[in-house]
């Protein structure tokens, strides 16, 4: 198994797994950033997501060959003191039930704002398509128009 | 879920405090034959109580339920912190170990379900606060040599305005800690809440949006290995033989064990244990299970209902037999129900160390007294020698109160000699659940000229939890749970008959949110809106004339009618629906606004709930859990559906058993009854009425009752 290298959060890791193991895994077991969900295994409910290269992106089907020289960005480092608009946003919703998906939700809500800063309820309807088994969409809805006027 | 039978311990009645040597004050309760709490130098620490205040001036909160979203990490201290004048923002909060002094008084063990939480906490968590609020005064001055009459305490600190002198709680913990214990102190009224009723934000939303909360799957030990078990495809089935060479084939793989469900294939992580779980070679020996699937079960609910007089009595008011021949209108209904599974976002998983001297068990877990019991079992050790440690719950909904992922990490741990974690795939979960009953029942009403009804009866073909979970509760066939709702029925009808036929289909059934209620509910509601059709009056009149004798539900009924402008014209192509409902003794009336796109999927876009719980702690979280409520048993209503096919769950994953997502969530509006009556719980009461609030709406657009769940693409 030739190791494999990326960025992580501003720091660079170099791995020895199989290079089919999805990054999810690897974050979670061999990097044990555990802020990244499993859910579902096969990209269904977007509780594993990462920002690739700062596209937002399912790791629980994602060869960790594939991100070898790309820059992950995982919700441990989407910011320091929880400073990011969105997780503002989250707090002062109270959007959080169980908060299991939630870590997924804001890296989706992350990369929606940044190519889109001012979303319409359309575009939060396609974009974020995480599920939530506790059913705070409408908290999360508030929380991405209220993230994009700088929370 | 429902609660099991309670014990008569009253925990209010045994108040002890214990000092905490040079630390601080512990105040708690205990019960007296469980752990004595004396002073314990020893272990200052030691959480045996509710509350500790430490020097700098950090007030920690004992949480004795699991947090799995339905807010007890903030409402529960809320509660004591209200009566001890806390300074909020000083709050912290930990989970409870298994201990007696932790057990549920509505359980009589230590569990979290049945929206029981708030309600068993109200008045002894408050009366914890009020006394080490008392014993804070008293410290105080005593310290300042005034009356205690003089002193009053505020925002964590004890103030004596005669002289202008403040002594925060954490420079008056060690001494409040020898102060007498105070008896029956006064509660404060409503109108002196300061925290309580307030929105309070919750004091687990930061943990939760920077990936720090800890939960089950989450665990770190060190030498910490992962297990991933092939469990039988059929209920029931066993293991025949088996075949590990492809499985230790795979690199990481470390060991691959036989436990009392099947084999677990122990790895350095996830991914590897499921390759090898994957890769492993099992014969099973299926069992009867493996001859039933959903259209043999869906015969033996009607067989069973075409049994004369074979039901076990639930209710019987007058005589509808009697009753039914002259009524002047008849109106007969089957119902049909399927089976559901949990899908909590975080899927089952538990971690244990078995070791000679004692045992951990790291889990997202409902039910700590199980735990420890099982732990005790598996490990050959005494219960206080095993300790509980209960991890944030990604989401429970009554499947964390099931001990079976708890057993295989106690087993495959036992087995291998280390930590071990044991994680399913969204594949085991979905197929190796407790599911909600499918059920079916049949109706019949009668009405007099006037269009009143005269006569209800309602026949239950269910699977009892009861009969599996705690057997000895169901008495001459009658499960009194599996008939709930169906037997309070809350109009005024004079003749009702409602009875029950137990009848087991060798699908395991368990614990499902808002539980047997989520069937009554929606056969009930649906069947008073046919018998309102069928006289020809408006279904909301028809309920509220009818409600005379239960003011709680009429009071919800009104206000959500009222709020959702009922009777108002709406955009073409677009109905109401109404239903109303009772569980754990919270009132809960639904308005569902609703229309159906050109292919016939049915579109929810509005839910105007109205809710009386009785007092309220936190609007925030009462609002946050019926729009959570209603998400829950939308996602069932339009979509959820178990099958079975030779023994085997037909569905696997999100991709065939399908989630509500944002795009179809309908706007929510929750209106809160101002109620100082008794308290209700507030995790489940919203489910049952938004399915027949979406049904009773979907006849009156297309005029076609739905007696079958789940709704699906309308023809």
């Amino acid at each position: 198994m030739p190791p494999i290298s990326f960025t992580v959060n501003g720091k660079r890791e170099t791995v020895n797994v199989a290079p089919d193991t999805p990054l999810l895994w690897v974050l979670r077991d061999t990097l044990l950033l555990t802020g990244t969900k499993f859910g579902c295994g096969i990209a269904q409910c977007g509780a594993c997501t990462v920002h690739v290269d700062g596209v937002a992106t399912r790791t629980c089907v994602l060869p960790v060959s594939v991100v070898a020289g790309k820059r992950v960005t995982t919700i441990e480092g989407l910011s320091k003191n929880r400073s990011h608009p969105v997780q503002r946003a989250w707090i002062e919703e109270d959007v959080p039930q169980c908060g299991y998906c939630q870590s997924g939700q804001i890296m989706a809500a992350a990369a929606l704002l940044a190519k889109n800063p001012n979303p319409s309820d359309a575009d939060i309807d396609r974009e974020m398509t995480n599920i939530c088994r506790c059913g705070t969409y409408q908290r999360i809805r508030a929380a991405i128009h209220r993230a994009a006027q700088g929370a | 879920m429902g609660a099991p039978p309670s014990t008569e311990i009253s925990r209010r009645d045994f108040l002890t405090t214990s000092a905490i040597a040079g630390a601080g004050l512990a105040i708690g309760f205990h019960i007296p034959a469980g752990r004595r709490f004396g002073p314990a130098p020893a272990a200052p620490f030691a959480p045996n109580a509710w509350l500790r205040i430490n020097p700098d001036e950090s007030v920690l909160v004992v949480v004795d339920r699991s947090e799995m979203g339905q807010g007890v990490t903030t409402s529960l201290p809320m509660l004591l912190a209200e009566e001890l004048e806390a300074d909020w923002s000083k709050i912290r909060i930990e989970f409870a170990p298994a201990d007696k002094a932790y057990i549920n008084p509505m359980f009589g063990m230590q569990g979290t379900g049945g929206s029981t939480s708030v309600r068993a906490a109200y008045t002894p968590l408050r009366k914890a606060g009020a006394a080490a609020r008392e014993m804070l005064i008293g410290a105080a001055a005593i310290t300042w040599e005034v009356p205690v009459s003089e002193c009053r305490a505020e925002k964590g600190a004890v103030l004596h305005a005669a002289s202008n002198r403040r002594l925060t709680y954490g420079k008056l913990a060690t001494k409040a800690a020898t102060m007498p214990l105070p008896h029956d102190v006064p509660l404060k009224e409503p109108k002196d809440w300061k925290i309580l009723g307030t929105r309070v934000r919750r004091l687990d939303t930061p943990p939760k949006v920077d990936g720090s909360a800890g939960f089950g799957i989450d665990v770190k030990q060190p030498g910490l290995l992962v297990a991933v078990i092939a469990r039988s495809p059929v209920f029931g089935g066993k293991v025949k033989s088996f075949d590990a060479t492809k499985a230790k084939a795979v690199p990481g793989v470390r060991n691959v064990v036989q436990v009392s469900s099947g084999i677990a294939v122990v790895a350095d992580g996830y991914w590897p244990a499921k390759k090898g779980r994957d890769a492993l070679d099992v014969t099973w020996d299926e069992g009867p299970t493996a001859a039933v699937s959903s259209p043999s079960i869906a015969q033996l609910f009607t067989q069973r209902a075409d049994q004369a007089g074979a039901g076990a009595t639930a209710r019987h008011d007058g005589d509808a037999q009697a009753a039914l021949p002259g009524a002047a209108t008849k109106v007969d209904a089957a119902y049909e129900l399927p089976f559901l599974a949990h899908a909590t976002m975080e899927p089952m998983n538990c971690t244990a160390h078995v070791r000679a001297d004692g045992v951990d068990i790291w889990a997202p877990t409902q039910f700590q007294t199980g735990a420890q019991g099982l732990g005790a079992g598996i490990g050959g050790v005494p219960p206080e020698k095993v300790k509980v440690h209960t991890t944030y719950l990604g989401g429970g909904f009554g499947r964390r109160f099931e001990l079976d992922f708890i057993k295989e990490a106690l087993e495959a741990s036992k087995a291998v000699g280390a930590p071990v974690k044991v994680i399913w795939s969204r594949e085991d979960d979905i197929r190796n659940a407790q599911y909600r009953p499918a059920c079916y029942h049949r109706l019949q009403g009668g009405l007099d000229a006037s269009g009143a009804p005269v006569a209800w009866t309602h026949r239950i073909v269910a699977p009892s939890i009861m009969a599996r979970v705690f057997p000895d509760t169901v008495k001459n066939g009658l499960d009194g749970e599996a008939v709930e709702g169906g037997v309070g029925m809350p109009y005024g009808v004079a003749n009702v008959h409602v009875d029950y036929l137990l009848t087991d289909t060798g699908i395991p059934v368990g614990f499902w949110r808002s539980v047997n209620n989520s069937f009554n509910g929606f056969v009930v509601e649906s069947f008073i809106d046919e018998l309102a059709h069928a006289a020809k009056k408006d279904p909301y009149e028809y309920r509220r004339d009818l409600l005379g004798k239960a003011p709680r539900h009429l009071g919800a009924l009104n206000l959500a009618a009222s709020k959702a402008g009922w009777g108002t014209p709406l955009p073409a192509g677009r109905a109401r629906g109404i239903a109303v409902y009772k569980s754990f003794e919270t009132y809960v009336a639904e308005v569902a606004e609703v229309s159906v796109d050109s292919d016939g999927t049915p579109k929810v876009h509005r839910v105007v709930c109205a809710v009386d719980c009785g007092p309220v702690v936190n609007p925030g979280i009462v609002e946050a859990q019926m729009q959570s409520a209603i998400v829950y048993g939308l996602t069932a209503a339009l979509w959820g559906e178990i099958s079975i096919d030779q023994g085997r769950v037909k569905q696997s994953n999100f991709h065939d058993y399908r989630m509500l997502r944002l795009a179809e969530m309908p706007v929510v509006e929750v209106h809160i009854v101002p109620s100082t009556d008794a308290q209700g719980g507030v995790g489940e009461p919203g489910t049952p009425p938004i399915a027949p609030a979406v049904a009773n709406a979907l006849f009156v657009l297309t005029g076609k009752r739905i007696r079958k769940l789940p709704i699906g693409k309308l023809a």
